[in-house]
């Protein structure tokens, strides 16, 4: 990579500035991070709706004969399960025990999938996948020419609903349909999301981003629908306790020390999958767990994890203040005797030995 | 944003108001503008005596940390229980309610070799 790249803008980027949004730099993108305030953001999403451009997002085309064949291979979780209109949460495995990226797959046939990757990996996912595709599929990586907005939150169907004919009520958690939204043909609309508040993920090419984002807006007034940035998605998503790539997994963790389990199917072969296979056999030495703070404090990525006598046992990947639960939340690996639920752990912030607890997941139940 | 005439300034931007031979510490409506919703404040500096620019203490957004640099040297006397209990306040009134510690200065005329308001309004590019 150039280190004098520029930073490139989602298409709607002139908006998202005459919305007042702080911009800044995340996967090589200028991306809206806050519109007014993180916290009314977040509730607005836990309570109602809220809408993320999350174009920076990678989308790749995997299709071919040997496409379901493929993306088994390449990808921990068992692909065989997807039915067409099913969408699934996996990972793509490297070789030496770590994670490449972790994705979204959309199967539209049996021999054509849609494959959502996060922004800061297009690249290396794309080289991995073209590295292991023995397989002669096609794959397309049309990241550039799609905007994907995230509509979250209790009253996100019922907003995308006033723009559709299609019957989105009925459609279950992680499940899409095709077709014509806000008057816009062909339009790739599913029931997921990093928020865990419900709702729905919106694709549609660039051409047809400011059509989409205004429709949403107006569709969406009479529920308060406000935009919503980065800062909240990531606060959103912590007190789900969802992992973020870079923070929580990364090259070197395994999907089983990541709590990934449920994502990893070892009825089927895949890259590395023995290796995993035997630290699921074994029981992996640390593991990602989520905590609670006891004493008032808010902890950080990068803050040491310590046993109660002060020895370090982890470290935070992901922490910050719950604005739902107004206390601090994260998740860090721990030595494994530490991981049991209940077991008091001990975070240093600014050199103090600070309370906590290991809870389960997620945070905000 | 709002920027009392009668307040001292700092390039770490704290205001310092003098009140008699007691001087009260705070941030800047710009400072909590930029740093969001505060949710937490952590002073544990009362009874010491620091240098100029040490720092005090900590104010946390839901997803930043900020220290706190104290703008003069004194002695650190008394700590705002209310920001302490309520950190929004800092949010809402950053010059009254939201003040953070009041402090007995070392040399009261340092306050003077601070940034009036206008010099402060030309740091922050106003």
């Amino acid at each position: 990579m150039e280190q004098t790249e520029q930073l490139k803008l989602v298409f709607l980027n002139d908006v998202h500035v005459a919305l007042g949004a702080k911009m800044v730099p995340f996967a090589g993108y200028s991306m809206p991070v806050l519109y007014t305030n993180l916290i009314q953001e977040h509730l607005a999403v836990r309570n109602s709706v809220g809408v993320f451009d999350v174009s920076h997002m990678g989308e790749f085309v995997v299709k071919g004969e040997r496409a379901t064949e493929f993306l088994q291979y390449v990808t921990s979780n068992d692909v065989a399960a997807l039915y067409d209109g099913k969408v699934q949460y996996s990972c793509l495995p490297n070789d030496k025990g770590g994670i490449v990226d972790d994705l979204l797959i959309y199967r539209r046939s049996e021999n054509e999938y849609f494959v959502v990757v996060n922004a800061s990996n297009i690249e290396k996912d794309w080289n991995w996948m073209q590295s292991h595709n023995t397989f002669d599929v096609e794959m397309q990586n049309i990241s550039d020419g799609i905007s994907l907005f995230a509509v979250q939150g209790p009253k996100g169907v019922a907003t995308m609903q006033k723009l559709t004919d299609l019957d989105l009520g009925s459609m279950e958690y992680y499940t899409f349909k095709e077709g014509t939204v806000a008057g816009i043909e062909n339009v790739l609309i599913a029931t997921t999301g990093y928020t865990g508040a419900g709702g729905m993920e919106v694709y549609v090419k660039n051409e047809d981003a400011k059509t989409m984002w205004d429709a949403i807006f107006a569709a969406g007034a009479e529920f308060g629908i406000v935009p919503v940035g980065l800062g909240a998605r990531d606060t959103l998503r912590t007190e789900m306790g969802y992992c973020l790539y870079g923070n929580d997994i990364d090259d070197t963790t395994s999907p089983i020390e990541a709590g990934l389990g449920w994502i990893t199917k070892f009825n089927k072969e895949f890259v590395n999958s023995a290796f995993h296979k035997q630290i699921k056999e074994n029981g992996p030495t640390k593991k990602l767990v989520a905590f609670e703070m006891v004493d008032r404090g808010i902890p950080r990525q990068h803050y040491e994890i310590m046993d109660a006598t002060g020895n370090i046992i982890g470290e935070v990947t992901s922490g910050t203040q719950s604005p739902s639960l107004n206390k601090g939340i994260g998740l860090g690996y721990v030595a494994k005797e530490f991981s049991k639920l209940g077991t008091e752990i001990y975070i240093n912030i600014r050199n103090k030995y600070l309370k906590a607890q290991v809870v389960k997941l997620p945070f905000l139940k | 944003m709002n920027f009392p005439a009668e307040l001292r300034y700092t390039k770490e931007h704290e205001w310092i108001k003098v009140d008699g031979d007691v001087a009260i510490v705070g941030i800047t409506d710009f400072a909590q503008g930029e740093l969001g919703d505060i949710v937490y404040v952590e002073i544990e500096t009362v009874g010491q005596t620091l240098a100029e620019n040490d720092i005090f203490g900590t104010v946390e957004a839901v997803k930043t940390v900020s220290d706190l640099f104290l703008p003069i040297a004194g002695e650190i006397l008394e700590v705002n229980q209310t920001v302490i209990d309520s950190p929004e306040t800092i949010n809402s009134d950053a010059y009254g309610e939201g003040w953070l510690v009041k402090i007995k200065p070392s040399n009261l005329a340092d306050v003077e070799a601070l940034m009036d308001v206008d010099t402060y309004k030309q740091h922050i590019g106003l």
